[in-house]
């Protein structure tokens, strides 16, 4: 790393970061609607975002910045296992197709602000809405924290993360600003400042990226050049393994680890609270369709950015934290003010995410913890309130968590929580589709999974730790390594059905279900679509 | 519930099976991983394990988009079926 402070670089990270402040401050005026003290409005910014605004704040949402650090850190790292990231992403979209739409109905139909929602409405079970909530919850905030890691890499490499020898509260003078910030403006417009942000973010990081998948092979001497390079530096034997560092394409044993691993992601990434909330926040089904065939877009720009993983490698870069790696490739190869527009696309990438992540754990503690435990009669209002003090709780705590712990530690949590928000599938999906399982089922077979994931994780070592070392273990009866989070899953689902199976033969009682089948349909400007907005008694069962 | 109307179309047809392949075949091509696991041949340097795979978001994308306009489709047909 250099010494000293990169003037231009850090001036030009905060004219941006300066830039989309004072946007996230004006966005609460953005499309502003009458009911604004409704939850609908600052949790869901009015759910009237068109295609165009939902395609970036989705891209906004699940490209993360730690995203752009960690994938190409972990082609860096251990080469093809790595670039997972994108077969993930291709099949994201098919899925999110069948099943977000009906989603998206039933959540207008009924005022759902939250899957913990629906989970409550279909089944009539606030035991089994609470643990899809936790789950959320829990799963959600070591992501917040891990978007606070991005900023503090780039900030590190800027030299303005102090050295180790300074003050701890100058060293992160910084991050405390960058989150004074996000948490200001949060509160103050909900989702409609990251909806605006969304655009400055995507639109640094398309530009970014275009630059650096030509202007960086050029000076690195061409593709060829470096995937040489990079096939060189895997072959050398790892000492603390004995086995080679990676490879440049996977071997016969890693396939299933691959395989597994792009599935269970895949499932996983819509169950997260925070891509919920920014479909919701859409205005009609078909804007949710037809952002499946233009978010993929995105996906050819994690594929180009995991490239970029294997430049490090070939410019000469040697970084002890992979997720210096690509901040480090930036300053090392481009002129300084373009490095700080590079900084200041993954700094504002992670502020994105972290407000929508922020809002969504927050709407998720106050519709199915405070008003369906503490405080059934509460307002539309009191709800907005509570929501946006949770979001800033939440932020809070995730400060706290990088701040005082070490950064595996978030990491390891983000890595469960992958895990464990995979085991509110089969009760999301499986009930937007059929009212066939039992909820008692089904709340067995998420303790299930989320058990056996927790241990499994547990007991995985690597040569730098002893536990939660990755998310691949052994799959029981199978024998080859596999992901841990889609095993638990299976037995997840199994548990659920053969439960189901004897739950109905003893005629467990199976709740009230809310829903009827045409909500599942139901599209913007049908009757009592736009009209039971917003929901004052959402809570009541058949409250329409 | 609403009933649904007298002579309502049968749940699949050729069209929606067509949907269905098409939402289906990105999960074969993916999840078979032995398929592309090499790296020759190359395409302008890039292993040919990355640059597959980055060919089939394309194709996924494709896939999608007849997708979505065979379920418009689909749809519009049946709303004006129901209404006639």
């Amino acid at each position: 790393m250099k010494d000293g402070v990169n003037g231009v670089a850090l001036g030009v990270f905060i004219f941006f970061f300066a830039a989309v402040t004072v946007m996230g401050f004006l966005a609460a005026r953005w499309r502003k609607a009458e009911n604004e003290a409704s939850l609908d409005e600052w949790g869901l910014g009015g759910r009237s975002f068109g295609t165009w605004v939902t395609w970036f704040l989705l891209g906004g949402d699940l490209y993360t910045a730690y995203t752009f650090v960690a994938v190409p850190a972990a082609i860096y790292a251990a080469g093809a296992a790595g670039f997972f990231a994108v077969p993930y992403t291709i099949l994201v979209y098919p899925l999110i197709f069948t099943f977000l739409p009906r989603l998206w109905s039933v959540s207008h139909k009924h005022g759902y602000v939250t899957t913990s929602d629906f989970v409550r409405g279909r089944f009539g079970s606030k035991g089994l809405s609470l643990a899809v909530a936790v789950t959320g919850i829990l799963a959600t905030m070591p992501y917040i924290a891990l978007q606070l890691v991005g900023i503090q890499a780039v900030l590190d490499v800027m030299g303005v993360g102090g050295g180790e020898n300074t003050h701890w509260f100058v060293k992160d003078l910084p991050l405390l600003i960058a989150f004074a910030v996000l948490a200001a403006y949060t509160y103050s417009s909900g989702l409609r400042a990251p909806a605006l942000i969304a655009f400055v973010k995507d639109g640094l990081i398309y530009l970014v990226i275009a630059v650096a998948i030509i202007y960086i092979p050029i000076k690195l001497g061409g593709f060829d050049d470096i995937f040489a390079k990079a096939g060189e530096a895997f072959s050398e034997t790892n000492p603390a393994t004995g086995k080679p560092r990676g490879a440049l394409a996977p071997g016969e044993a890693g396939q299933w680890g691959y395989a597994t691993l792009a599935l269970g992601s895949a499932l996983a990434l819509f169950m997260y609270p925070h891509s919920i909330t920014a479909t919701l926040s859409s205005r009609s089904r078909n804007v949710i369709r037809r952002n499946t065939t233009i978010l993929p877009l995105y996906s050819l720009m994690l594929g180009l950015l995991a490239l970029l993983g294997f430049m490090v490698i070939a410019a000469g870069i040697k970084v002890d934290n992979g997720q210096l790696a690509i901040p480090q490739l930036f300053e090392n190869m481009f002129p300084d003010w373009f490095a700080g527009v590079a900084f200041a696309a993954i700094g504002i990438g992670a502020l994105v995410p972290a407000a929508i992540m922020s809002i969504a754990a927050a709407n998720l503690f106050t519709r199915n913890i405070y008003k369906d435990f503490l405080r059934p009669d509460a307002t539309p209002e009191q709800e907005t309130k509570v929501s946006k003090l949770v979001s800033l709780l939440v932020k809070v705590g995730a400060l706290a968590f990088v701040l005082t712990m070490d950064k595996t530690v978030a990491i390891n949590f983000q890595l469960l929580g992958g895990i464990w928000i995979l085991q509110t599938m089969p009760a999301l999906v499986g009930g937007l589709f059929t009212r066939w399982f039992h909820r008692w089922a089904l709340l067995a077979g998420w303790a299930v999974g989320m058990v056996y994931g927790t241990v499994a994780a547990y007991g995985v070592a690597s040569p730098t730790q002893k536990h939660f070392g990755g998310s691949s273990a052994e799959i029981p009866g199978i024998g080859e390594i596999g992901y841990i989070g889609l095993t638990a899953f299976v037995l997840n689902v199994v548990v659920t059905v053969v439960l189901t199976f004897a739950l109905n033969a003893v005629k467990a009682p199976v709740g009230t279900d809310e829903t009827s089948p045409a909500d599942y349909t139901a599209d913007a400007g049908d009757p009592g679509v736009e009209t039971e907005l917003p929901p004052a008694t959402a809570g009541a069962p058949g409250g329409h | 519930m609403p009933a649904g109307p007298a002579g309502k179309p049968p749940t699949v047809t050729p069209v929606r099976v067509v949907i269905a392949l098409c939402l289906v075949a990105p999960f074969v091509a993916m999840l078979w991983v032995g398929s592309y696991a090499k790296v020759d041949p190359t395409f302008i340097g890039i292993p040919f394990f990355y640059w597959y795979q980055m060919l089939w978001v394309l194709i996924s994308t494709a896939l999608t988009t007849v997708a979505y306009k065979l379920w418009q489709r689909d749809q519009r047909a049946r709303k004006g079926g129901e209404s006639a």
